[in-house]
């Protein structure tokens, strides 16, 4: 009872140095944390090298900066089992003094969504610290006679092949949304990113693809000019009270929402959309976020919020961002628990819905411990 | 076009540029030269370096480290006999036989040059190629793909032994290991018994140092020798540049071949040592010293593994694919510093494009260089007296293992595997022919299913597809006229084998069974996940059930029969050891692991090992455990990580690094 009880006054003192620092007093929220001499360690479920640990090394050295007391922050890479073997530590291990957080990814997410036997953690005993959107654009091949995204029509009854990392992968955001959209789609599986799936595109094995947003310009763009790729749609982005709205990035471009409207003559609902939705939002506008682990005091979160925030205005963050995040913004507060329970909330039909599709269509069963 | 090539070579030639490439490639000096660590570890290692750093320094930095590992990996390879890092496998099988005669130091120079001169190709071939490369690279279609690997797959044939169903099951052995873990069509999981651990499969880095760095270590201890056996190091620096020198188109040949394995995304860089040491055996008339200590068998993958690195660049850098997992590391540290990879590295980006190029080719000069200049001190190792210089192994591997995953099922598995790798080694069952088939399983399975769903059947008759085959056609051929075995003595020893006819049998049928393990797993799975490992299986049993005829039917002189234990060099000696005592060794540490963590485990291990086994005394015993506590802590504080921890840690929280 002791515990809770403290617990609960941490969290009220937090929550009102929170709002002390929102309404503009100028003090630092919590400034009695301070992780001075301390080793942080981000957890990074990943390899060395690709999106989730190149953002970490991103962010880690900032991090520290604005942290209060300036502490080292170190990236941990955990990898194995798809990500899911290193969210398991940080949820078996990791104590509620800021000094272990986690990086996650969409590919840490859909193991929980869809109930892979693996995972054995929770995301909502987790407290957010940051997020960080993504978005993507999908395109197509000039030779299914298409030239500009309203000609999406063209594209029904049409034979289509995407180059997919797996069934269960992120890929698993176009497997739904195609599917939603009544596309007649093969999907061949095994590709080891989606810079390989780019690849077969580009060699004429497949014909419709989707590259995230800071890919889609450097690599995709060139083949646009070219007249050798045809973009379609934006997956879209989320606003503030988490509706899809156009992606800000391609503000021309029309989002999911609207192709399917093009496609279709109606706006996209029911059950199957919600599915989607679901993994969509996991997938992209809450793809990467930032946990500290269950039982965190209030004020740790907020130092770890208002760190994130003022790296914002760092010359480093400046200069390399477009890189590493592409064209979106890191968001706290308000905005990152938007997306972290979009993101991570699914009901038991939903999916029970997508599992059997995927079983019954692609023979996927994720495991048997 | 001049203009870009002037200002890249200008940018090149800073005082800066030069300090910082320096700087990257002592560090991977450093980390080559420890087993299992290679550029994944170092590149991590200077990530956090990178802010504020220019673009030239810092790809100065970077390219520097990756250039100049599989140089320095070459010292464990040769000298101790423990794969370097993966692009070194094949450099172990000449190159420690040589070790073994006391030519450690010709070995190394050989290499050494070997590795410079590839490098420097590669830059060349680099610097042409890099403008048409997109679309000869965009040719490679999963089609294409799927022949290359079987192209590499038909080195087997040259790597077979001297059985051939031996080999041939032996591969499928590998084949079958390669699939554990998802299935690329439908993502079921094959072969994982309820395992957390084989849902991704078994790392390549246990494989290698089982099948290669166990056998080897536990045959020493036996021994009770120094490595070197004699006493003269050889003096033959000037010997092994004369090596190479005698085999410059060899060399010239596999750096080019290097070059082109690397650049084509897919491949991945882990059988282009075998290929290339399956093409030296494969173009010479004397085969016999094969395996034995041949100088060729060290040239052919030194001059190919750094032109690969060079090839791997370009995938990287056009299409922003990293062919391997230093690569990956690679384009996360150019992102890093601002530069994004695609079509504008051979547009407007070029000046950078070939500043990396040309810092390639640097750094390997500065790091042929100065392994060198090492090579005769550091070869001294293989005079130390085994029992001494087998703790550091054993630690080295085990910490070169739990890289892997971080996780005491990491040394588990290499124990596990450290002992098939022992009992192929006794029965003459090839290890490189199960290592090729574990490496181009899941290539041979993806690029297969991929082609069939592209192109259906007709893939066969696309022109890429019938010219890599018939290339393969070829390369099997040669391979079958010129096999080598790397068994050790063979032919003019007048005892035979056939004596332990029965446990050579046992071993086979203990294979068979792993194939009927495999069989029984399959059926479990739909059929686009279960037609790989089934057919591999049949294939598996076919050769495997020929091979047991040999056994249980054949005449004394049958080339099925081998055991290392008859025929042997160390038989007839004094002082044999227990058989098993290497793996027994291990399996304590292991043991302890599990229930004190791998740091603690590690110390009691140093003291008992020295004391008991070395008997050295307790000053010495105490000095070399300091030392060896040191330099693993000092590891991994670098590094960042948690060595594995077990039940102690589970039941009190303790401070790093015995948490």
């Amino acid at each position: 009872m002791t515990g809770l009880f403290t617990t609960t006054r941490r969290g009220a003192i937090g929550l009102a140095l929170g709002a002390a620092a929102a309404i503009g007093l100028g003090t630092p929220a919590a400034a009695e944390v301070s992780f001075e001499g301390k080793t942080i360690e981000w957890i990074i479920p990943f390899s060395p090298g690709g999106g989730s640990d190149t953002w970490a090394r991103f962010n880690a050295p900032l991090l520290g900066k604005y942290l209060p007391g300036s502490p080292t922050v170190v990236v941990v890479n955990e990898p194995g089992g798809g990500s899911t073997k290193g969210a398991n530590l940080f949820a078996a291990r990791a104590k509620p003094d800021g000094l272990t957080i986690l990086g996650t990814s969409g590919s840490t997410q859909f193991p929980y969504l869809l109930g892979d036997p693996r995972v054995r953690y929770d995301y909502s005993e987790w407290k957010v610290a940051m997020a960080a959107p993504t978005g993507g654009v999908v395109y197509t091949s000039p030779s299914t006679g298409v030239t500009a995204p309203e000609d999406i029509g063209k594209l029904a009854g049409q034979k289509l092949v995407y180059a997919s990392q797996g069934a269960t992968s992120l890929d698993l955001v176009p497997l739904l949304g195609f599917k939603l959209m009544g596309l007649d789609v093969q999907h061949v599986f095994g590709f080891k990113g989606r810079g390989d799936g780019r690849l077969s595109f580009e060699r004429g094995e497949t014909n419709i693809d989707y590259q995230t947003s800071s890919a889609y310009i450097k690599n995709v763009q060139p083949l646009v000019d070219n007249g050798t790729a045809v973009p379609l749609f934006s997956w879209g982005a989320l606003d503030e009270n988490g509706n899809l709205v156009r992606d800000p990035t391609f503000p021309d471009l029309p989002s999911f929402a609207e192709a399917y409207e093009t496609l279709t003559g109606k706006a996209p609902e029911g059950p199957e959309y919600d599915a989607y939705f679901a993994f969509f939002t996991a997938g992209f506008p809450a793809q990467k976020m930032v946990f500290l682990p269950k039982d965190t005091p209030q004020e740790i979160v907020d130092a770890y919020q208002a760190a994130f925030e003022a790296m914002k205005a760092d010359p480093d963050y400046q200069a390399n961002k477009e890189a590493v995040l592409g064209t979106y913004e890191q968001v706290t507060g308000k905005a990152a628990d938007t997306l972290f329970q979009r993101g991570t909330i699914i009901s038991p039909e939903l999916r029970k819905q997508v599992v059997d599709m995927l079983a019954a269509d692609y023979g996927v069963k994720l495991g048997d411990d | 076009m001049m203009d870009t090539l002037l200002s890249a070579l200008a940018n090149l030639l800073t005082l800066q540029h030069m300090a910082y490439m320096l700087l990257g490639v002592s560090v991977g000096l450093v980390i080559g030269v420890i087993p299992g660590l290679g550029g994944i570890a170092g590149l991590s290692l200077l990530m956090p370096f990178l802010y504020g750093m220019d673009e030239v320094s810092a790809l100065g930095m970077l390219i520097g480290l990756v250039a100049v590992i599989p140089t320095s990996d070459t010292f464990s390879s040769v000298l101790m006999g423990i794969p370097g890092s993966s692009a070194s496998q094949a450099t172990v099988l000449d190159g420690f036989p040589m070790a073994k005669k006391g030519q450690a130091a010709r070995a190394l120079s050989a290499a050494f040059v070997s590795s410079l001169f590839g490098g420097i190709v590669g830059a060349v071939i680099l610097t042409g190629f890099v403008l048409i490369a997109r679309p000869l690279i965009l040719m490679f279609g999963s089609a294409e793909l799927f022949m290359l690997a079987l192209f590499g797959l038909s080195m087997v044939a040259v790597l077979a032994g001297r059985s051939l169903p031996k080999g041939l099951a032996a591969c499928a052995v590998g084949l079958l290991i390669g699939s554990i873990g998802g299935a690329p069509a439908t993502g079921e999981f094959r072969m994982i018994f309820g395992t957390e651990y084989l849902y991704d499969g078994i790392p390549l880095v246990i494989i290698g140092l089982g099948l290669f760095a166990v056998p080897e270590i536990s045959d020493l201890l036996r021994k009770n020798s120094t490595i070197a056996e004699g006493n003269s190091l050889g003096s033959g620096w000037l010997l092994g540049i004369r090596d190479w020198w005698n085999n410059l188109f060899l060399s010239i040949r596999c750096s080019s071949l290097g070059c082109m394995i690397g650049a084509i995304p897919g491949l991945g860089g882990s059988v282009v040592d075998w290929i290339s040491y399956g093409h030296a055996v494969q173009t010479a008339k004397d085969t016999s010293q094969f395996g034995k200590g041949d100088p060729r068998g060290i040239v052919a993958p030194e001059s190919s593994n750094n032109a690969m690195q060079g090839g791997a660049l370009l995938p990287t850098m056009l299409f922003g694919i990293p062919g391997s997992g230093s690569m990956a590391v690679f384009l996360g540290g150019m992102v890093l510093i601002g530069i994004e990879p695609g079509p504008s590295m051979v547009g407007p980006d070029l000046d950078i494009t070939y500043s990396i190029i040309w810092s390639l080719a640097l750094a390997n000069i500065m790091g042929a260089g100065i392994c060198m200049g090492l090579a005769r001190p550091i070869s001294g190792l293989t005079a130390i007296p085994f029992p001494y210089l087998a703790p550091f192994m054993i630690a080295l591997i085990c910490f070169a293992a739990f890289q892997a995953t971080r996780d005491l099922s990491d040394l588990v598995a290499l124990l596990v595997i450290g002992m098939v790798g022992i009992l192929m080694k006794r029965f003459g069952w090839p290890r490189p022919a199960l290592l090729i088939g574990y490496v181009l399983a899941p290539q041979a399975e993806t690029f297969f299913y991929q082609a069939l769903q592209f192109d259906g059947w007709g893939f066969v008759i696309r022109p890429g597809v019938l010219i890599i085959g018939a290339m393969t056609l070829v390369s099997v051929y040669f391979g079958l006229k010129n096999r080598v075995d790397d068994t050790g003595p063979t032919g003019e020893a007048v005892v035979t084998s056939h004596a332990s006819r029965n446990i050579q049998i046992g071993f086979a049928v203990a294979m068979m069974a792993f194939f009927g393990l495999a069989l029984w797993d399959a059926t479990s799975h739909s059929f686009l996940g279960a037609v790989f490992p089934i057919g591999v299986t049949v294939v598996g049993v076919v050769f495997g059930g020929i091979l047991l005829l040999h056994l249980m039917r054949g005449h004394k002189d049958h080339p099925a029969f081998f055991d290392y234990e008859i025929v042997g060099d160390h038989v007839g000696n004094e002082g044999n050891g227990w058989f098993w005592s290497g793996p027994a060794w291990i399996a304590g540490l292991v043991v302890t692991t599990a229930l004190v963590g791998f740091y603690i485990a590690m110390i009691g291990f140093f003291l008992t090992f020295l004391r008991l086994r070395a008997n050295a005394s307790w000053p010495r015993t105490l000095l070399l455990t300091a030392c060896a506590a040191g330099f693993i802590l000092g590891l991994a504080y670098m590094l960042n990580l948690n060595f594995p921890s077990g039940w102690l840690q589970s039941a009190y929280d303790l401070p790093w690094p015995f948490r």
